[in-house]
């Protein structure tokens, strides 16, 4: 499938939406298409909302971000997503507000099929008061004091992956974050690959099989997560991640660098040319 | 108050001193790395976050703890990487590790399950219980400046066996009171971690560009207990924003050594290949 027409067909306005891959795997370009096509109303689910949901956030199309670290990892602010929470500009934006622990169980509550999962976490922390989706319980075996987290239930689920084979069977390997629980938790999902391949070869190091019947569209875009990266493929783009911050500092630069990067066809990927290999 | 060197025991081999009035050789950044990094003990495990937390179990590793395990959040178990990674999630994290997990099971079995020894910090507020705050500055609903967030912090600082902060010293930072709790150190006080069931030790150390501060035994207050080079209680005394504790005896820590120098900088800076 294009991505173009994966992303008309799969994401709508005032979905939830959990773009996946833990600094790896990021999937820049469909979140780009997805600001092209200026989807609006969104939930942005992330652990770390990174450079994409700046992106979004910055071009108006979510209402909520539901997350856990919102920095640039390394570099620091997150301007846009910084500028609507305390300016509300161009948009306010809900918070839903995690812990890394507790928003990976939420996934892995909704891929399990329970409504909720338990974890030792959020004791003596702010966020607990904070949040509708924790609250404590009691371990009917020994009395301990946990917490639970409702189930994640997005839906829809974008990630990037190395390889997908003829029958949209995909494959991922390297650091493998929480995007098998976000496509299992969803009721959609749009898979974009590096590369179409005849055999998937899956005995590498965290490699993680999606059989084709758990993903709803397969699209093929090579360099599809710079400036992240996806290994075997390319590198992460640590130059772009430091220059974001100053593209990002203001918002005349921003949205001129969006216009120029991202809205302009034919779409490229944002600071193409370390991308695929 | 007395301000005593180390026992003869606890200093390194070769301490290279650094006469009265000389400039030192090296940065107050650097002693606070060098510190950070003796800390941690060869073969323990430890839970890195990146920034100077992140150089510092590198430094270690090469200098006095060969055997540390280094395991960062996003699921590589024994990275060993050979240049400061900048984010979490670099590829030669993935490529030096012993296991590759994913995000459910580094913090589910690995962290919860209590297989880590030690979890090192940072933080933009800290109080005089080693309460953090990485969510914002003012009021949550309205703040002045929205920080990143918790991240993995809140269960690190529950479940490690110990964690180790590292963060420069200044009133902004050190606090009578954090804007908001984002990973829990002593609460308020004695017997709060064991009252919320959290199973780690909590904070052992924190690790400035001054000096060391500890948790007074009884009252679990940060107490200062070591100062760096060239660095008087005064002003370790002004960089806090709470009524600071000296500790009866307070230790001089040793400068870095030429070997300690020579491995950091190599570290941050190698040498084109």
């Amino acid at each position: 499938m294009r991505l173009p027409d994966a992303v008309a067909a799969l994401v709508h306005d005032g979905d939830s939406v959990a773009m996946e891959g833990f600094t790896h795997l990021i999937p820049f370009a469909a979140g780009q298409e997805v600001i092209r096509q200026r989807r609006r109303h969104l939930t942005l689910i992330r652990l770390t909302p990174d450079l994409i949901y700046d992106q979004l956030i910055g071009m108006g199309c979510a209402d909520k971000m539901v997350f856990s670290w919102g920095g640039n990892p390394g570099v620091g602010s997150l301007h846009r997503f910084r500028d609507a929470v305390e300016h509300g500009w161009p948009q306010p934006l809900e918070l839903e507000e995690h812990s890394h622990a507790g928003l990976t169980n939420r996934y892995v509550a909704g891929a399990s099929g329970l409504p909720f999962a338990v974890l030792r976490g959020y004791e003596g922390t702010g966020l607990q008061s904070l949040l509708s989706t924790v609250a404590p319980i009691t371990c009917p075996f020994t009395g301990e004091r946990l917490a639970a987290v409702a189930a994640l239930h997005p839906d829809v689920a974008i990630i990037h992956a190395q390889q997908a084979d003829r029958r949209g069977n995909v494959l991922l390997w390297g650091i493998q974050g929480v995007q098998k629980e976000a496509v299992l938790a969803s009721a959609r999902s749009l898979v974009t690959v590096e590369e179409i391949v005849d055999d998937l070869v899956a005995h590498r190091a965290g490699a993680v099989v999606l059989p084709s019947w758990t993903v709803t569209a397969v699209a093929l875009v090579p360099g599809g997560s710079h400036p992240s990266y996806a290994a075997g493929y390319s590198s992460r783009d640590n130059g772009f991640y430091q220059a974001w911050d100053e593209i990002s500092r203001n918002r005349p630069h921003f949205l001129e660098w969006m216009e120029e990067h991202v809205l302009q066809p034919p779409a490229v990927p944002a600071g193409a040319g370390t991308g695929a290999g | 108050m007395t301000v005593l060197p180390r026992p003869a025991a606890e200093r390194s081999a070769s301490p290279e001193r650094i006469a009265d009035g000389q400039e030192p050789g090296y940065s107050a950044e650097e002693m606070m790395t060098v510190a950070a990094a003796r800390a941690l003990r060869d073969g323990s495990v430890c839970f890195v976050g990146i920034g100077v937390p992140s150089i510092a179990a590198n430094l270690a590793r090469r200098v006095g703890a060969p055997n540390l395990v280094l395991i960062y959040e996003s699921g590589t178990i024994g990275a060993k990487p050979q240049t400061p990674p900048l984010s979490i999630g670099d590829g030669e994290l993935a490529e030096t590790a012993d296991a590759l997990v994913s995000v459910p099971e580094i913090f589910n079995y690995w962290l919860q399950g209590g297989r880590v020894d030690v979890g090192f910090l940072g933080a933009a507020q800290i109080d005089r219980f080693a309460n953090l705050n990485t969510t914002v500055v003012g009021a949550y609903a309205a703040p002045k400046v929205r920080l990143p967030g918790a991240g993995g912090a809140p269960e690190i600082a529950a479940c490690c066996k110990e964690t180790i902060i590292v963060v420069r010293q200044s009133p902004r930072t050190f606090v009578e009171e954090v804007d908001f709790i984002s990973s829990m150190g002593f609460g308020k006080g004695p017997g709060d971690r064991e009252r919320l069931g959290l199973r780690g030790g909590g904070p052992s150390m924190v690790i400035t560009d001054l000096g060391v501060l500890r948790p007074d035994p009884t009252s679990c207050e940060l107490t200062l207990t070591e100062l760096h080079p060239g660095v008087e209680v005064d002003e370790v005394v002004s960089a806090t924003g709470w009524k600071l504790t000296i500790a009866a005896t307070v230790l001089r820590s040793e400068p870095p050594t030429e070997r300690e120098l020579a491995a950091l900088r190599a570290f941050r800076s190698p040498e084109p290949a």
